[in-house]
This record gives structure tokens, C-alpha cells and sequence, in this order.
């Protein structure tokens, strides 16, 4: 290139960015702002309220299977509608709440804790947002079809979803198909941003333990989303195209859909902790006022446990007749998990040790997170112990154990994260009581719903019954009333968020007196466009 | 001293008198050896982890309680020490292959089916168990033994409600039994929690499991994989019997099950009448087809065709058909074959009263005969 080549080059790019900067320097007005935005801020918020309103309906129909167990006998529902109840519930909380509140978060927080002025891939991220509300439109939309929508469980175990699956099985797999790609999307733009669009400075060990989290997460998640596009596809294949990949008449295995679909599902377990441990490692050094213990042990300790996600996928069926040796392979490969995630309850632990702790509502929620993830991971543990499995396995006991892991755990962080930056995304301080209300009757509630699934499960009643033997009853009635206190809860969220997003006192662009990152760094409200000129970051 | 408080926290925890008489809080430590090395396995590792969680949370809320700020804390400034890691980082190691230990020992065991002196094949179906005993002819369905009166509410619930079949499997104490467990379906999982035993059935392939109760008695399971429908329906309930008991069972049960299928035979000279047709049909569709196609004939759009008005039920030209839909089953649809399930005379009821019921009127009866040479692959 020559000298006036280049010269020019300069110009017309300076040029450009200043019409550029004119033209975005405000979102455009009403509608068009949400459908065709392409910042990331924007489709941070769309994500989350998404998110939030899955929350509702996925909750809603937990309120349904709550209120048919409420009492023996069958009075509200008919089993095949309350199997429609329970799959949806689980496919709608994993994918239409958990996953994207964090792809939310991701959004909003990546870019600005890394120091970068937007997502590597705008225009994909608006595509990767707006597909699903298309996606669970067609769920949901199942259930209204003649035979109803999915009843096989969100596991979906042929050949339940294949031979013997409502006529809605289609829509299904395509509903299951579109939330991937938006999955996968999401994911490649979050591993582009971080790798491509850190600011100057910014080492990887530098990074935030959120942006590590996420990134971590992301390639897990661009790992397996493809593997259950292929288990869906095969079921599609297998119930209107003659194949017989799960049947065995025609030479293929019913189990093995089931390594397939857990080879998939047991690393998203982690999608749905991963960037929890993240928000966990932000906000509990912010209140403790003290840096995080052990930084780089939580760095390797995250990644091996992405790691070892793969190798145990087999946990979830060691009754479907594996060898032993195979059995044994994965026992010991899942008790081995204990140790990083141990490692990370560790530090958090030491980081709150001698510091100068306070409990705002984000740390409440922080503290809440680690003592019953905690316990998530003690019934994990036992879990992992094969003869035990055998009698746990496909018992409340297993219920209680994956609602301590993603209700208490994941969703709880993601509280957190809210509580945490909200003042950042609004401009505004919530109101303090109504949080604190909201997370004393989330965290009471929360325990009388799953902790006595524990004994139901050790005293033998099976999951996704919808009905059961007349010992069961007592705690039965109390785990519903739980359920409904803990869905009448999260309506003072709503109340918080409303309130929040209306006014109350103005925020200060650090609210949090021991936070750190670069998301601090900017105004509260976070400015539309921020970092077009990325920081400095001290070696 | 630590322990001992635990396990007496955990005793009066997992004991609680109020709610003792109805509903128990615990594993069982269940009948046989096996089972009571799980339940254990169960308790240590319940003990190491209640024992964790009282060093960790204790530490984390003496941090909470004195290093408030509130309370004039100052933060210090220490964030990392690899020696405090590699400590934790390797006790929790130990621990777990002081856990892995037992654990392997018992697996072993368990999946050990060798040397076995009484083996059954058990099918799980939509939604019954099938019991086979081997080499001894004798062989029977298990199905739910509540009524639907119970279970929707119209009628008191019976202590065993849900948990009772009409017959249940019969096994000698004291002996080593195989288990061959196989599904003609969906997958089920065949579950005695005091035998510590939970296997999947899978179609087209056979798993095996085994036990040795120690005990007689009536222990009761339940299908542990999501089958459909009516899983929540398909109890297990197996007796343990003193080997001359059992012995004794087998034998009446095998001249029982000979007459019966004599019996067959003679009826295929008979003609049974519509009435009486009717009466048994009734009954034989109210227990076993009704949970698909309903009560009143009008099936579940989407999910089970209704019989009610429509299909080969009010077709006079398609009695064959039909006839051969109930025996043998419609392939790559929920709807089984129920000539193995069913007596010819139960057969030939329920067929006349789907034929009859619900205003379909055809006033065809079928015969035992008919069926029969259905059964044996007549062609249609």
C-alpha cells in the first residue's frame, strides 16, 4: 500500500466511523429499536425478559403438576396431560429460561467487562435472539394439537418418543432444532468477542471470571448442541421415515439413544452452572471487599470440570445394563467432579474469609447459591455412587438433587446477577425491602419445595408419576405448598424489576463499594454505545 | 465424638415419631445382603457429607457472622496460597477413594449373576408385568389390582392403594434368583427397593439382575422409567415364600394354569351367547382396554383411536380384522397383541362388546373359535 493509499484509507475509515457514530448514537424509536437492533445492550434485555417470561410459564405448569400432587387420587389433570406438563416444564426451564437468561447476561456483560464496544457479530446476535420466540411459539403451540405436545419427558428416551409419540413429536424436534441453532449462534459469537475484542491489556488471565465462565460454556456448548441435533434428527428419521436407529426390530438399540442424548445432556448440566460459578466469582469477593481467593485454581478448576463433563455422560443410566467395567469407568469419572467443584466452594469460602462482608440482596442470593448448590452437589455425590444410583436413580431423590443444582443454583445466580446489575442496566437502585422480601420467600419457600423430595425419593416414590401409594401424601402436600410459596415469590421480582425500571435513586456508575471490572468504569445507566475508544488496561 | 452426635442428629432426623406411622424418611435397609450393603454405602457416604457440610458452612458462617462489616471488620488482603489448595484439593481425593472402595465391592456383587437356582424372565408392557418362570410352564401377567374408583377419587382408597396387584410374583427365601428382564414396548424398569434391585427393561434386549431375600414376605416396587400413560400405574409386588410354601405355589399354580388352558380347548366347541358375551366383555374391556380407548369407547384424538362409531369396530366386513387387531396387535402403534394376554372366552367378550357397546350395534357375537384360528395365523 502507498503512503497516499494509506492516508486515504485513515480518512475514509475516520470518515465513517463518525457518520457511523451519528447515525447509532441513540436507538431508534419504539418497535424497530427491538426488532432490528443489533446492539448488544438491546439483545441483552430482549434475552432476559424472553427469559423471564419462559420463567412464568415453565413455573406455571410446575404449578400444575404441583397442584394434581397436592393430594393422592387424580382430580385436576389426566396422566398423558400431566406428562405434557412435565416434559414441557423441563424443555421450557432449560431452554427457554436458564439458557437464555445466561446468553442474556452474556450480552450485556461480556463486551463491557472485556473493554469491547459491542458483540464480535451483531446482525447473528439479533438472528439468534429473535428465532427463539419462534422456537417455543411452536412448543407451546403442541400442546394444542390433536394427541396433545411432547409427553416422553424432556429426556425424550425412544422409542416412548418415537413408536409410541403424539403426532406433535414433529413440531417437536423442529421447536428442539431452532432453539440449537440459536444456542449455537450465541455461542460462537460469545467465543469470537472474547478471543477477538479484548481491549489492549486485557491478558486471558485477566479476564473477569465471568468472561472465563462464559467462554468455557460456549465451547461446550458449540461441542454438544450438534450431537442433539442428531439424536432429534434420528427420532424425527426413526418415527415418519422408516429408519431403526432405537428400535431393535430393525437392528438398532433403544439405549442407544440414550448415550447419545446424554452425551449431549450431561455437559449442558454444566452450560447451566458454568456461568453461575462466573457471577458467584464476581459478586461475593464485591460484598466480602477482599480479591477472590485463588483465581487461577478457579480458572483450571472450571475447565476440568467442562472437561470431565464429558466422560460421564453414563451416570444418568447406570440401570440400563452397562457392563461393569464400564459402570466402574464412570463412577469413579463422576465422584471425580467433587474435587474441582469442591476446590471452587473452597475459594469462595476463603474469599469471604476475613473479609469485611455485607448483605445486600446480590450477596444474599451469592451466599444462598454456595450453601445449596452445596447440598446440589452432596446428593450429586451420592448420586455418583453406583449400587446407591441403583435405588436413587428415577426417584424424587433424583428431583430434589437437579432442582438444588439449577433452581437454587442456577437460578438463584442469575437472581444475583440481576440484583447485582441492575443499577448498571437501569440507571437505578432497587428497592432494598422488596429484594429482601423476595429473597427471604424465595429462600424459605425453595427449601420447604425440595428438601422433603429428598425423603420421597429415599422412601421409593418414583419421578413423573402422577399419582402415588397413600405414604407418600403428608409430604406431598407440604412439597406443593412449597411450590405454590415459591411461585407467589417471584411475583415481587416482578414487582422489584417494574419499580426499578420506573425510577428510585439515581445509581452511581459504581453502586457496589468493593466491585471491580470495567462495567463499573462506565455511567449508570450503561451509555448505548460504550468503550468506542476500548480502555486502558494496568499490566 | 463428632460422628456420634451425627449420626444422633441424623437418627432423630430420619425417626421423627409424628410422622413415623405413615410414612418413613429413609432408605430401607431392605431384605438381602446386597441391599443392606447399599443402605451402607447409603449412610456413610450421608454421614461424609453431613460432616462436610458442617465444616464448610460452620467456616463460612463464623466468616459471616464475625467478619461483618457492620461489626467493623477490616478486609485483608491475602487471595491466594497454593499450599491451602493442594490440601484441599488432595483431602477430598483421599476421601473419595475411601468412598470408591466399598463401593466398587458391592457393584461387583450385584452384577454377579452366576450360580443362580431360580431364573424368571420378566417383560414389562404397557402397562403390566409379565412373570415367566423357567423350565417350569408356568407363566402369568401382573397388573394393577386398584380400581378406578379409587384412583379417581369416587371410592375410600385401600392402604395398598396403587402399591397392589391382582397377582403378584412369588419367589423362595433363601435362594439365589436371576432375573432376565426384557421389555415388548417401551423401556420400564423393574423396581423392589428392599431388594435393592432396579433394572431397565429394554425391547429387544435382555438385561439380567438377581437377589437372595432373607426374609418372607410381601414387598412392594414400582416401574422406574417413564413408560407412557400410565406409569405411574404399574406396580410391583412380589411375596417371599418359605421354600416348601413356595414349592407348593408352584406346583398348584402349574395344575391350575394346565386346566385353564384345557379348559380353552373345550370352549371352542361352545357358542356363548350375546348376553352373556356382553357381561364378560365388559368387564375384560373396563380392566384392560379402557385406559387407552376409555370408558365410552371415544379413545383420545392423537394419541388412542376411538372405537365408539368409527374403525373396523361398526364394520361388519372387518370382524376379522378386528379380531386379528386384538390379538395380535397393531405394529408401530401402542397397540399391543392381547392374544397372549388374554383367555379365548375374554378375547371373544371383549371383541363382541366393542362390536355391540356404545350404539356400534352390529349384533355380531364372536366365539372362542374364531379367535382361535385367528390365534394360529389363519389368514384374513
Amino acid at each position: 500500500m502507498t503512503d497516499t493509499m494509506r492516508q486515504e484509507a485513515e480518512i475514509d475509515t475516520a470518515g465513517c466511523t463518525d457518520t457511523e457514530h451519528d447515525h447509532h448514537a441513540y436507538p431508534a424509536k419504539g418497535l424497530k429499536r427491538w426488532l432490528f437492533t443489533t446492539n448488544h445492550k438491546d439483545i441483552g434485555t430482549l434475552y432476559l425478559l424472553f427469559s423471564l417470561t419462559m420463567f412464568f410459564v415453565g413455573g406455571a405448569m410446575a404449578m400444575v403438576i404441583r397442584a394434581e400432587l397436592f393430594q393422592p387420587g387424580l382430580q385436576l389433570v389426566e396422566p398423558n396431560f400431566f406428562n405434557q406438563m412435565t416434559t414441557v416444564h423441563g424443555l421450557i426451564m432449560v431452554f427457554g429460561a436458564v439458557m437464555p437468561a445466561f446468553t442474556g447476561l452474556a450480552n450485556w456483560m461480556i463486551p463491557m467487562m472485556i473493554g469491547a464496544p459491542d458483540m464480535a457479530l451483531p446482525r447473528m446476535n439479533n438472528w439468534s435472539f429473535w428465532i427463539l420466540p419462534f422456537a417455543f411459539s411452536l412448543l407451546l403451540a403442541s400442546l394444542f394439537m390433536e394427541g396433545g405436545g411432547p409427553n416422553f419427558g424432556w429426556t425424550f428416551y425412544a422409542p416412548l418418543s418415537t413408536t409410541y409419540s403424539p403426532p406433535s413429536t414433529g413440531l417437536f424436534v423442529f421447536a428442539i432444532h431452532i432453539m440449537g441453532i440459536s444456542s449455537i449462534m450465541g455461542a460462537i459469537n460469545v467465543v469470537v468477542t472474547i478471543v477477538n475484542m479484548r481491549a489492549p491489556g486485557m491478558t486471558y488471565m485477566k479476564m473477569p471470571l465471568f468472561v472465563w465462565t462464559w467462554l468455557i460454556t460456549a465451547f461446550l456448548l458449540i461441542a454438544v448442541m450438534p450431537v442433539l441435533a442428531g439424536a432429534v434428527t434420528m427420532v424425527l428419521t426413526d418415527k415418519y421415515f422408516g429408519t431403526s436407529f432405537f428400535d431393535a426390530a430393525g437392528g438398532g438399540d433403544p439405549v442407544m439413544f440414550q448415550h447419545i442424548f446424554w452425551f449431549f445432556g450431561h455437559p449442558e448440566v454444566y452450560i447451566m452452572i458454568l456461568p453461575s460459578f462466573g457471577i458467584i466469582s464476581a459478586i461475593i469477593p464485591a460484598f466480602s471487599r477482599k480479591k477472590l481467593f485463588g483465581y487461577s485454581s478457579m480458572v483450571y478448576a472450571t475447565a476440568s470440570i467442562a472437561g470431565l463433563s464429558f466422560v460421564v455422560w453414563a451416570h444418568h443410566m447406570f440401570t440400563t445394563g452397562m457392563p461393569v467395567a464400564a459402570e466402574l469407568f464412570f463412577m469413579y469419572c463422576t465422584m471425580l467432579i467433587s474435587v474441582p467443584t469442591g476446590v471452587k466452594v473452597f475459594n469462595w469460602v476463603a474469599t469471604m474469609w476475613r473479609g469485611s462482608l455485607t448483605f445486600e440482596v446480590p450477596m444474599l442470593f451469592a451466599i444462598a447459591f454456595i450453601v445449596l448448590f452445596t447440598i446440589g452437589g452432596f446428593s450429586g455425590l451420592m448420586l455418583a455412587i453406583t449400587p446407591a444410583d441403583f435405588q436413587y436413580h428415577d426417584t424424587y431423590f433424583v428431583v430434589a438433587h437437579f432442582h438444588y443444582v439449577l433452581v437454587t443454583g442456577a437460578i438463584f445466580s442469575i437472581m444475583a446477577a440481576a440484583y447485582y446489575w441492575l443499577p448498571k442496566w437501569t440507571g437505578h437502585m432497587f428497592d432494598e425491602r422488596l429484594a429482601h422480601w423476595h429473597f427471604w420467600c424465595s429462600l424459605i419457600s425453595v427449601n420447604i419445595l425440595f428438601f422433603p423430595m429428598h425423603f420421597l425419593g429415599l422412601a421409593g416414590m418414583p419421578r413423573r408419576i402422577p399419582d402415588y401409594a397413600l405414604q407418600f401424601a403428608d409430604i406431598n402436600a407440604v412439597v406443593s405448598i412449597g411450590g405454590f410459596l415459591f411461585g407467589f415469590s417471584q411475583l415481587i421480582f416482578i414487582a422489584v424489576l417494574v419499580k426499578c425500571i420506573r425510577g428510585g435513586e439515581k445509581a452511581a456508575a459504581k453502586p457496589w463499594e468493593g466491585a471491580e471490572g470495567l462495567e463499573w468504569t462506565v455511567a449508570s445507566p450503561a451509555p448505548y454505545h460504550t468503550f468506542s475508544t476500548p480502555p486502558k488496561i494496568d499490566p | 465424638m463428632l460422628r456420634s452426635l451425627i449420626a444422633g442428629i441424623a437418627s432423630v432426623l430420619f425417626s421423627m415419631p409424628l410422622m413415623a406411622d405413615t410414612m418413613q424418611l429413609n432408605m430401607t435397609p431392605g431384605v438381602t445382603a446386597v441391599s443392606q450393603n447399599v443402605y451402607g454405602l447409603h449412610m456413610t457416604i450421608l454421614y461424609i457429607c453431613i460432616a462436610i457440610g458442617v465444616v464448610v458452612f460452620g467456616v463460612m458462617f463464623w466468616a459471616i457472622f464475625h467478619h461483618r462489616k457492620s461489626k467493623g471488620a477490616k478486609p485483608a488482603s491475602f487471595h491466594e496460597s497454593t499450599k491451602v489448595e493442594i490440601i484441599w484439593t488432595l483431602i477430598p481425593f483421599i476421601i473419595l477413594i475411601g468412598m470408591a472402595i466399598p463401593a466398587t465391592k458391592t457393584l461387583i456383587a450385584m452384577e454377579d449373576t452366576s450360580k443362580s437356582d431360580v431364573t424368571i424372565l420378566v417383560t414389562g408392557s404397557q402397562w403390566k408385568w409379565h412373570y415367566s418362570y423357567f423350565n417350569q410352564d408356568v407363566e402369568y401377567y401382573s397388573h394393577l389390582a386398584t380400581s378406578a374408583e379409587q384412583i379417581s377419587n369416587q371410592r375410600q382408597k385401600r392402604d395398598n392403594y396403587l402399591l397392589e396387584v391382582d397377582y403378584p410374583l412369588v419367589l423362595p427365601v433363601g435362594q439365589k434368583v436371576r432375573f432376565l428382564i426384557t421389555s415388548q414396548d417401551v423401556i420400564h424398569s423393574w423396581w423392589v427397593p428392599a431388594f435393592a434391585v432396579k433394572k431397565d427393561a429394554n425391547p429387544g434386549f435382555i438385561n439380567e439382575a438377581w437377589t437372595q431375600i432373607d426374609k418372607p414376605g410381601i414387598y412392594r416396587g414400582q416401574c422406574a422409567e417413564l413408560c407412557g400413560k400410565d406409569h405411574g400405574f404399574m406396580p410391583i409386588v412380589v411375596i417371599a415364600k418359605p421354600q416348601a410354601e413356595y414349592d407348593d405355589w408352584l406346583q398348584k399354580t402349574k395344575i391350575t394354569q394346565r386346566k385353564a388352558r384345557e379348559e380353552e380347548q373345550r370352549l371352542l366347541d361352545m357358542q356363548m351367547s350375546l348376553d352373556e358375551l356382553m357381561a364378560l366383555g365388559e368387564k375384560t374391556y373396563t380392566a384392560r382396554c379402557a385406559m387407552c380407548h376409555q370408558a365410552n369407547g371415544e379413545g383420545i384424538p392423537g394419541a388412542f383411536p376411538a372405537l365408539a362409531g368409527e374403525g373396523v369396530s361398526i364394520d361388519p366386513k372387518s370382524k376379522l380384522e378386528h379380531i386379528s387387531v386384538v390379538v395380535h396387535g397393531k405394529a408401530g402403534t401402542a397397540m399391543q397383541a392381547f392374544g397372549p394376554q388374554l383367555s379365548l372366552k375374554e378375547l371373544a367378550a371383549v371383541i363382541t362388546y366393542e362390536r355391540n357397546a356404545w350404539g356400534n350395534n352390529t349384533g355380531e357375537s364372536v366365539q372362542a373359535a374364531e379367535v382361535q384360528a385367528i390365534k394360529n395365523g389363519q389368514q384374513l
